[in-house]
Parts: structure tokens; sequence; C-alpha cells
């Protein structure tokens, strides 16, 4: 397979702090506020009622190079995982792992801060592991997922176009059966994620932010280049296509459950005489 | 002799001759000790040196010591009467060995407590013992080195070998008790810490008698209960929050297969009350004449704990009923509350499998929604066959469904999941009317009777070729349009033992 081709778009991890003076300037200080111990171990309980969940979308785009093609190098492509609602991930997610074919120089590739993405060039089709990696507040264990990397279109009529790339996307929703109260404070309000309606009552500790929450660039994907390719997935068709369907099959239920009453009363009746007619 | 033919040589030499000329040969060749072949091998001369050194060869340690074996006299000091016996002694260097006897070390003796008059009416003094009895028994304790058994044997009146027992140890213990100096010293002694308990004795005895007398079906049904137990108690395990909406804790046990004493329930789902499910197997229990099922009891407690705590909490989670509980109710299958009948209502498994799947979900930290629908998926197909299965898959192609929702949001997938098992619930309504279809058919058609394509109760097996599916049942039903529009052609043969006859689907 081919070698990795670093394109023009971010390099992964880096910190856009060339200029020493001014290091990396993290906007939000970690605003630990060390009064109350409680707090601090109220951050960690885990809430039973409460499910947190992150609709994330995930695939790649795939753009045919055409006339800068060569045999080893015919496509580009980008990997990545993006909210939803291209809202901002890193409050969540503190790393995202690509693992990509052996044949690729350092095929195991790691993103450090949002926006999750790996763009690489090559001319065959693999499965791609991404392995999503939590911040310590919100989940130790990591997650997979798995991504077939799809370069050629459908059909395959006419030579393939540069204009226009092969985009696969995937939905799925992370969730978080018992979140920990520190993650909760964290992420009440923020648009990447889904919290259902609190139970009253409820005292969470004040929010502690994240170390090393790298904002000199903005994780959300809602102006990314390559936005204008993202799908659209909407709840709404399928739910109205299943509630259709249920309608459907609830409909044959009834009847044949008129029927059924019907054939039970019957039996009795019968034992007719010989000459009994069928129609 | 071949080659002097081929030589052309002349074959006047007979056997006799040829093999007379041959020994000689042998004797000038063949070595001692090796064969003809092998000392060929080496050239056919000896070899000049020697291939092994004689000094290299193991050799016998010349013995150190002088041993001898002699018929001596020994005493030992087990026996009090001085006996002297004979036997073989290893001597080394003419001394022979000291010591006692080697296996005097093995004559244990138990120290049996003497008591005095005294002391007895002190004491001892027990209205179910006379003196003499308990002396008696002292006795044949000191002579039979705590033997219950043979005591029992021997004992003058009949007496079990617990009695024996409780009496030995509680005279016993109280002697200690009195004699010593403060009633700390003795803490420590194993009489005094665990004393004698006559009524559990014979409870464990009784049990394991009854275990080891088990019949190998007894056995086996033994074996199949302790693995539903811990299924259950498994699945029941992670009872944090168990969001189905029921009312009050029903007692569904099912049918209980029942010989020998170990009952095997079908399908332990919930247990209300445990009075009520201990209830319930004692008085199975004593209609079958056990009054008590140890093992039983035993197995099925474990796993009740586990299923009244998850009943208690789905009493709590009942109460505390959220949107959660809602989206995820079970739809209409909640169970009353029978009384202990036998054998009384099923309560279907859809609830059981919901339930520990969520559980199961709940212990991961972290999930994909796609992973939970999965799940919930394979626990309702959990009932269904493949067949039925790949049934539901096609209902779905035609309703036009994504067989795995393109988004995947949690409304969606309950959905979903919803659809799936009215899907179910649809494909065994149908298969429910064909049987009571063909049940009537056979009621009516008592001979083998010519209506046309009428497949006979009798005649199921391979009657595919029918190229119309006639109202050959008629109830005084009106049906119309009996096709199936379905998926099928009309008629055509379907896959089933028992062909449908009426497709009701399209109605």
């Amino acid at each position: 397979m081919s070698h990795s081709h670093p394109l023009p778009l971010k390099r992964q991890g880096e910190h856009l702090s060339d200029d020493g003076a001014s290091a990396i300037k993290p906007s939000r200080l970690k605003i630990a506020i060390p009064s109350e111990d409680s707090d601090k171990k109220n951050a960690s309980k885990r809430l039973k009622d409460v499910e947190i969940c992150v609709p994330i979308v995930y695939g790649t785009i795939a753009f045919y190079l055409g006339r800068k093609a060569s045999e080893s190098q015919s496509h580009k492509w980008t990997v990545y995982v993006r909210g939803a609602s291209n809202e901002d991930l890193g409050v969540v997610i503190k790393r995202v792992v690509f693992q990509l074919h052996p044949s690729f120089n350092n095929p195991t590739r790691v993103v450090e801060s949002p926006p999750f993405e790996l763009s690489e060039s090559g001319w065959g089709e693999f499965e791609i592991a991404i392995t999503l990696y939590f911040h310590n507040d919100v989940c130790e264990k990591q997650l997979d997922l798995y991504h077939h990397l799809k370069l050629y279109p459908e059909d395959e009529s006419g030579p393939q176009s540069t204009k226009k790339p092969v985009v696969v996307e995937s939905y799925n929703e992370i969730v978080f059966p018992e979140p920990s109260e520190g993650f909760l404070a964290r992420i009440q309000n923020h648009p990447a994620v889904n919290v259902p309606r609190l139970p009253t009552g409820l005292n969470l500790p004040s929010p502690v932010s994240i170390d090393t929450m790298n904002d000199k660039e903005r994780g959300d994907t809602k102006d990314h280049p390559l936005s204008q390719w993202f799908l659209n997935f909407s709840e709404a068709d399928e739910l109205l296509k299943l509630a259709a369907a249920r309608q459907q099959v609830q409909a044959h239920i009834v009847k044949l459950r008129r029927q059924l009453s019907l054939v039970e009363g019957l039996p009795q009746l019968s034992k007719p005489p010989s000459g009994y007619e069928c129609t | 002799m071949d080659a002097k033919d081929i030589l052309g040589l002349s074959k006047n030499t007979f056997p006799p001759l040829e093999k007379k000329s041959r020994p000689p040969k042998e004797s000038q060749r063949k070595p001692d000790g090796i064969s003809r072949e092998v000392y060929a091998l080496t050239g056919g001369l000896a070899p000049l040196m020697p291939a092994i050194e004689a000094s290299q060869l193991k050799k016998k340690p010349l013995p150190l010591e002088k041993i001898t074996w002699q018929w001596l006299p020994f005493t030992s000091s087990a026996r009090k009467d001085n006996l002297q016996l004979y036997h073989w002694v290893r001597v080394v260097n003419g001394v022979p060995p000291t010591g006692d006897y080697s296996f005097a070390k093995y004559n244990k003796t138990v120290d049996v407590i003497k008591y005095t008059d005294e002391e007895y009416d002190k004491y001892l003094t027990n209205p179910m013992w006379t003196k003499e009895e308990t002396d008696q028994l002292f006795d044949l304790c000191e002579r039979f080195d705590l033997r219950f058994v043979v005591i029992a044997d021997r004992f003058p009146s009949p007496r079990t070998v617990e009695e024996l027992k409780d009496r030995y140890y509680s005279v016993s213990r109280a002697i200690l008790v009195a004699r010593a100096p403060s009633s700390g010293d003795v803490a420590a002694h194993p009489l005094v810490k665990e004393p004698y308990n006559v009524s559990q004795e014979m409870e464990r005895k009784r049990a394991l008698s009854m275990v080891l007398s088990q019949t190998r079906q007894q056995e086996r049904r033994d074996e199949e209960v302790l693995v539903e137990a811990k299924r259950i108690a498994e699945s029941r395990i992670p009872p944090k929050r168990v969001s189905i909406v029921h009312q009050a804790p029903p007692l569904v046990v099912t049918q209980f297969i029942h010989k020998g004493f170990l009952l095997v329930p079908d399908q332990i789902v919930y247990a209300g009350h445990q009075d009520f499910f201990v209830a319930a197997i004692n008085e199975i229990g004593q209609k079958h004449h056990y009054p008590h099922c140890p093992i039983l009891n035993h197995v099925l407690n474990d796993a009740f704990v586990d299923i009244k705590h998850v009943a208690e909490e789905s009493q709590l989670a009942a109460s505390n009923a959220g949107a959660e509980v809602t989206e995820r109710a079970v739809p209409g299958e909640t169970v009353s509350p029978s009384t202990v009948q036998l054998p009384s209502m099923v309560v279907p498994p859809t609830l059981t499998d919901n339930a520990s799947t969520l559980a199961s979900l709940r212990m991961l930290r972290v999930y994909l929604r796609t992973y939970a629908l999965e799940q919930m998926v394979q626990a309702a197909n959990a009932s269904a066959g493949l067949r039925t299965i790949k049934r539901v898959e096609q209902t779905l192609q035609d309703l036009g469904v994504n067989l795995k929702p393109r988004v995947p949001t949690k409304a969606v997938c309950a959905e979903h999941l919803e659809l799936r098992k009215e899907i179910l619930t649809w494909l065994n309504l149908q298969k429910q009317v064909q049987y009571k279809e063909a049940e009537g058919s056979s009621f009516r058609d008592g001979s083998y009777s010519e209506t046309p394509g009428t497949p006979k109760h009798l005649h199921r097996a391979g009657d595919q070729d029918r190229t119309f599916v006639p109202d050959a049942v008629n109830f005084g039903v009106e049906r119309i349009g009996k096709k199936d529009q379905k998926r099928k052609a009309p008629g055509a043969p379907s896959a089933h033992k028992r062909p449908r006859k009426l497709k009701a689907s399209d109605l």
C-alpha cells in the first residue's frame, strides 16, 4: 500500500504555539474549587437514573485524485469522528486512535484533540478500527468502532470524478448509563451531549474542566472544509416509517385475533353429517 | 547360486554341498557377540581400539558400611504386657538399631474424662439418663475410643448414636467447665467452643442419606435445577434498576415435574414474597410425601434471594416510573398475582430477557446504541427459531424498514424493537390460526374424503403441490381473498411442514 503522504490538513496533535512566549493558552484554566472536599467526592459518585447520550457520526470521505493519481496513491481520503450536529466532541472524547492497514507507515495514528480526523492517500479499501478514549471522569473503558473505507463509487459508470467524493458515514450514539456527577456537571449544557431531564433535587458539584483543553483551534466541525459532504441523519423519517409499519402490523394482529376467537368458538359445532359442503 | 547361473557356470553343486561350503566361510567371518551383518558394517575387521573404556562403565560402589540382616527380638512401648516378638532387623556395622518400635507412635488414644461421683451429683445429673447408664457409656467410650457406632451397638439399652454423643459431649463439657479455674481458660477448648447439636446432626445425617441414596434420575434433575438456579441468580445479580411496569409482585411457578424430592421449575420468573414461594415448595413437597426438601430449599433459596431482590427493586422502580420506563414498557404483559396452584400462569420470557439485557447493559460503563439494540433484539429472538427470525426480517424488509436502523437514536431503537416484537406476535398468531383450523378440519373430516386440496391432518407431510388454496375449512366465516399477497405467490409451496391453508395477512 502507499506511504503516508502528509496533507495540508491539520496535523494531529500539534498545538499552534510556534511563538514560544505565548505557549499553549488554555482558555479554560483549571477551576478546581479547593474548598469542598465533598465536592470532590461527589464528582466521582455515579448517578443511576441518568443516561447520557452522545450522538456521533463517523465515516470516510474519499476523493479520486484524477490526473495526480499514481499507482500507489489514487485516492485521497479522510476518516473522522464528528458530533452528529457537528458540535465539539472534545468534552467527552480525550483522543481517538485510528488503526490503519499495516501497509501504512505507522499504522496506529493517534489524534489528541478535536476535530478527530485523519487524512491519508492510498489506493486500497480496508477496515479502519477507530478507538475512542474518553476523559478520566467520563469512562475508563475505551470504545471500538469499525468502518470500511470505500474509495470507489457504487455505480461504475464512467470515469471517477475528482469533484464528487465517495462518502460513507454511520450514525451512532454513545451511551453512558451511569455517568459520574463530575462528568454530568461538566457537560450539562453542552450542545454535543444529550442529557435527559435530571431528577429534581440533584446537587451536582461545580464543574471542573479538563486540563489541556486546547481551545486555540475549534473542536467542532461546523465549518469544516468537508462539511458540505456530511450526510444528514434525521430520525424523523425513520420514526415515521417505523410508526407506519407498526400500525400495519398491529392491524394484522387485531384481525388475526378476531379470527382466532371465531375459530376457537366453532369446533364444538362441527362433526356434521357427510355431505357437508365447503365453499 | 544365481551368480553362477548368470556367469554360466555349471550348476553341479547341490544345496547340501553349498551349505557345506558356507559354514567354513561363516565361521571365518562371524565374530562372537554381534550379528554377521552388523559386523560387516565395520568392514569385516575388528576395531583396533576398544570403543568404550572399561573404566567408564558404572562400577558398583563399594559399600561404606557393613550391612547385615538379623532376626532379633523387640518390644513396643504401645504394648503394656512386655510381649517380646521377633523380626528382621537391618544391622549396620554390627550395631542394631535403637529406639522404640517404629509403629508405636501410631497408638493414639482418646482422653475420656473421668468424673467422680460427687461431680456427677453436682453437675451431671439429667432426667433422661441414669448414673448407671452414664457410667456405662463412659466405660464404653474408653474401651472403644469414642467409636460411637460400636458403642451404640454395645450399649445395653437402645439409644441412638446421636443421643449417646449428646450425652457424652454435654457431660464432658460440663466437667471441663466445672473443673476449669476460670471460664476463660477453657473457652478455647473445642468441646466448649462448639457444642454438639443433636437436632442439627440428625438433620444433617438424614440429608446426607437422602443425597447418597438418590437415583440417577434424581441426580440429573438436581443438576438441572442447579443450572437453572445459577442462571437465574446470575441474571439477577445486577438488579439495580429494572424498568418494567408491572403491578403486584406476581408469583409464577410453573410446571413442577416432581419425582422423588427434586422439583424442576421450568420457569422460575418472579417470586413476590418469600413465604409465598417457600410455602409453595412445601406444599408441593408435602403433597408428594416429602415434607422437607432440603436441597431444593437450599438451591432455590440462593436463586430466590436474587429474585426477591429484583422484585423489590422493580417495585421501587415501578413507583418511580419516569420517561424511561414508559418508553421501554413491554406492551401489555402484566401478570396477575396467582394463588399457589399447580400449574399456574406462565410469564412470557420477554420480561425477564428485557430486564436481564438492560441490567447487563448497565454493567458496561459505555456502549453504543446499536450494540444495545442488537442485544435487545437477540433477547427478543431468543424464544424464536431460526426460521421465525428469518421471517421477521423478511417482513421488515417488505414493510420497507431497515433491518438495522439508519439513525439509531433512542426513540428509533425503541420503536424498532417494538416493531420486531409485534411482528413476532403476528407470526405466532398466524401459526395459531393455522393450527386451530387444522384441528378444526380434522374434526370435520373423519375419513379420507376427496375435498380438493384439503390436506388432512393425517396427510400433512409432503403435500406441497397444490396450486390453489381453497377455502377448505369453512365454519361459516366469511373469507375474502385467501391468497397470500405478502411474499409468496398464491399457493406456492411453502417451506413449512404444514402447508398454510389460509393466508389472512392481506385482509
